[in-house]
């Protein structure tokens, strides 16, 4: 199975019944799937105009009580980030699925990069909460899928799911787990009458209930900043009341939404730093050094944003030096250094729209044991690759 | 104008309609080309296609792209800003841009430029489908077209709803010049090519593009297929000049339209059995559609 498949398989698996997109390579197959198998579970699949469009039309349906699925790359991303604003601020619930691909721009259309890691995080105006989430295998894709949907109602905010065009076009052995396995987390409804329903209660919890359009309750829903019933406000308490309160959902809940693998860290005298993709890269490179009896270990964030810091922090403060892995110019790297202080910090770049070879890390690090890479103190090394 | 080697597959009505589009004129052309097959095909790195100024900026754009092109000329052109050029022929722009970049997400984009009275041209090459992404549904597939997200199977018979008119919805625009083309009959296409550029302010001509990936159907047929919708009356030739209508070319004959839509795979399973209402619906648009345009040149 591809990487773009199992999305949309574990989509339809966390209750997805509703898909609006558009198409851009890499990400198409996702619609295509979409289109064939949605409508045979009673769902709805619509190919909209555009993607702003399709961003406009997932928000709707979500608003409808449907949990709600759009897929893009590059361009399109960039053309989805004023609705994602809104669906932040109008705390509607749905999954973004982006497939990288190199940019800016058009870009390199069929080559995987990981340069939008920052657009995630950024990409929308304003201060506003994001949950990414960026698998590095098929059948942690399959589960980090159907996570997302779950995050996006628990939290009542947008989630967007990173993919590459390595992963999600690549083919491997994927365990799909039985239905039984999985845990489906829906939105909480309000336990109270349609009249004393606040659908942005600022004052009794961080995630109010959310109510479907169709049941009986009316409220009011904006991108404009608005008080707990829904309405605009200017008033300065109420807007940063609010806008503390979006913000805290994922930064006080952060220990339920961060995840990360740490793989033989303990004894490592070198750790890499390393995320979808590129991961699987160094995971290679650190097979090949252990063989050779370097001792390297991998951290590796699954949820890229929040970004897990202290855990980052507390795994590799032990080791000689910390690699980071990206195919981009160095995004996250500068992520890492806001936590890391005394480790030495090495960034292994690459933006061709080929993969990170394993053993273009395998010699960096390799040149930096043998004392070819001079590191100043907290500098950070640029290798182009 | 356009250079031999560009990528574009054996039988693509696009290459056809690009060569004869910039045949049609003697002017300095600049043409802005939205993403899609065209743009892809012509400029594989390192080389062009394009024997002329060429601009591929997105996908949504090129109407607004070739708008600020057109803008900045007039307005360096009026300040005697230009640099002296041995053709003193007046430069004149195209923007080209596929079904997809057209009909959906370059709508917005090419009705502000219509609306705004930008002298240019812009030439749509429907395909019906967004070949180069895979062959997804556009609002110009046809009713019926079976794409990989208006599937045929179980659930639905392919796309099940019609087209949309662009061209009626330019000619709402009230812009100088409208028509319809096909490469298949390429003196009547030139002849517009050439009209359109010679109109003050915006021109807008759709053209069948005949895709032999995306419709199954045989490269060595493609030219057939531009004369056979065309004699099927499935895209009638007319033109909207100032106002004016008028049918560009009348069938003696006018053939069935199955004769259009059987060589066609993404038409293959309204051939089943089951299906034959699909087919006599295409019909009896097409009939209607055809009725309405013989009316409307009578007025
Ligand atoms: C904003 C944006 N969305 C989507 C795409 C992906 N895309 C590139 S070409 C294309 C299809 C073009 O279809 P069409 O305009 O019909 O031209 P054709 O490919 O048939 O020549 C798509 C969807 C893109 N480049 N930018």
């Amino acid at each position: 199975m591809s990487g773009n498949a199992v999305i949309a398989e574990a989509a339809i698996a966390a209750g997805c019944r509703f898909y609006a997109g558009y198409p851009i390579t890499p990400s198409s197959e996702i619609a295509a799937v979409m289109a064939e198998e949605l409508p045979k579970v009673g769902g709805v699949f619509i190919q909209m105009e555009d993607e702003i469009a399709s961003m406009g039309a997932i928000i709707g349906a979500s608003l409808g009580g449907m949990k709600a699925l759009t897929a893009t790359s590059g361009p399109g991303f960039s053309l989805k980030q004023e609705n994602l604003g809104f669906a932040c601020m109008a705390e509607v619930p749905c999954v973004v699925v982006n497939v990288m691909r190199g940019g800016p721009s058009t870009g390199l259309p069929t080559l995987p990069a990981q340069g939008d890691v920052m657009q995630a995080r950024w990409g929308t105006h304003g201060d506003h909460p994001i949950i990414a989430l960026y698998p590095a295998d098929l059948t942690e894709m399959y589960w980090q899928t159907v996570r997302a949907f779950n995050l996006a109602e628990k939290y009542r905010t947008p989630v967007i799911l990173l993919s590459d065009e390595l992963l999600g076009h690549m083919s491997e052995r994927v365990e799909i787990p039985d239905a039984s396995e999985l845990t489906i987390i829906d939105r909480r409804k309000p336990d109270v009458a349609p009249d004393q329903y606040l659908p942005y209660d600022v004052k009794t919890e961080l995630v109010p209930p959310m109510a479907n359009f169709f049941e009986g309750y009316r409220y009011h829903v904006t991108g404009l900043t608005h008080d707990e019933t829904g309405f605009p406000t200017e008033d300065p308490d109420l807007a940063e009341a609010q806008l503390r309160r979006l913000m805290l959902k994922v930064s006080a809940n952060a220990d339920d939404i961060m995840e990360w693998e740490e793989d033989g860290l303990a004894d490592a005298e070198v750790a890499i730093f390393a995320y979808g993709a590129a991961a699987r890269s160094a995971r290679a490179a650190i097979a090949e050094l252990r063989a050779a009896g370097i001792k390297v270990g991998l951290f590796r964030p699954i949820t890229i944003w929040p970004f897990p810091e202290a855990a980052l922090v507390k795994a590799v403060s032990h080791a000689k030096a910390l690699f980071v892995v990206e195919m981009n110019m160095g995004q996250m790297i500068r992520e890492v250094e806001r936590g890391i202080r005394d480790v030495p910090i090495v960034g292994i770049h690459k933006v061709s729209g080929q993969p990170i070879d394993p053993e273009e890390i395998v010699l960096t690090v390799r040149e930096f044991l043998e004392g070819k890479v001079t590191l100043p103190q907290k500098a950070v090394y640029q290798m182009s690759v | 104008m356009v250079a031999p080697g560009h990528r574009l597959c054996t039988g693509c009505g696009a290459g056809v309609i690009i060569r004869q589009m910039l045949m049609s004129t003697d002017y300095p052309i600049v043409v802005s080309n939205a993403t899609g097959c065209v743009e892809v095909c012509t400029s594989v790195y390192p080389y062009t296609a394009w024997r002329v100024p060429w601009i591929h900026n997105g996908f949504e754009n090129a109407a607004a792209t070739i708008s600020g092109v057109e803008a900045a000329y007039k307005s360096m052109k009026r300040r005697g800003d230009l640099p002296a050029r041995k053709n003193d022929k007046p430069i004149k722009f195209i923007a080209l841009g596929g079904d997809g970049g057209t009909y959906d997400i370059g709508l917005q984009s090419l009705s502000g430029a219509l609306e705004r009275g930008h002298d240019f041209l812009y030439i749509c090459y429907d395909n019906g489908a967004y070949m180069n992404t895979g062959i997804q549904r556009s609002s110009a597939s046809p009713f019926g077209a079976n794409t990989t997200t208006s599937p045929a199977g179980v659930m639905i018979q392919g796309k099940q709803e019609e087209r949309k008119d662009l061209t009626a919805i330019a000619a709402a625009h009230n812009i100088p010049y409208v028509a319809t083309a096909s490469p298949g009959y390429y003196m009547d296409f030139t002849r517009k090519v050439s009209k359109a550029l010679e109109a003050k302010g915006p021109a807008f001509i759709n053209v069948l593009s005949v895709c032999p990936l995306g419709w199954k159907s045989e490269p060595e047929e493609s030219q057939v297929l531009a004369r056979l919708g065309v004699e099927t009356c499935f895209w009638p030739l007319f033109e909207i000049e100032n106002g004016k209508f008028r049918l560009t070319f009348r069938p003696n004959v006018k053939k069935p339209v199955v004769e259009y839509l059987k060589r066609q795979g993404r038409f293959g399973h309204l051939f089943k059995a089951g299906n034959e209402h699909m087919l006599a619906h295409i019909q009896q648009r097409v009939d209607e559609e055809w009725g309405r345009l013989l009316e409307r040149e009578k007025k």
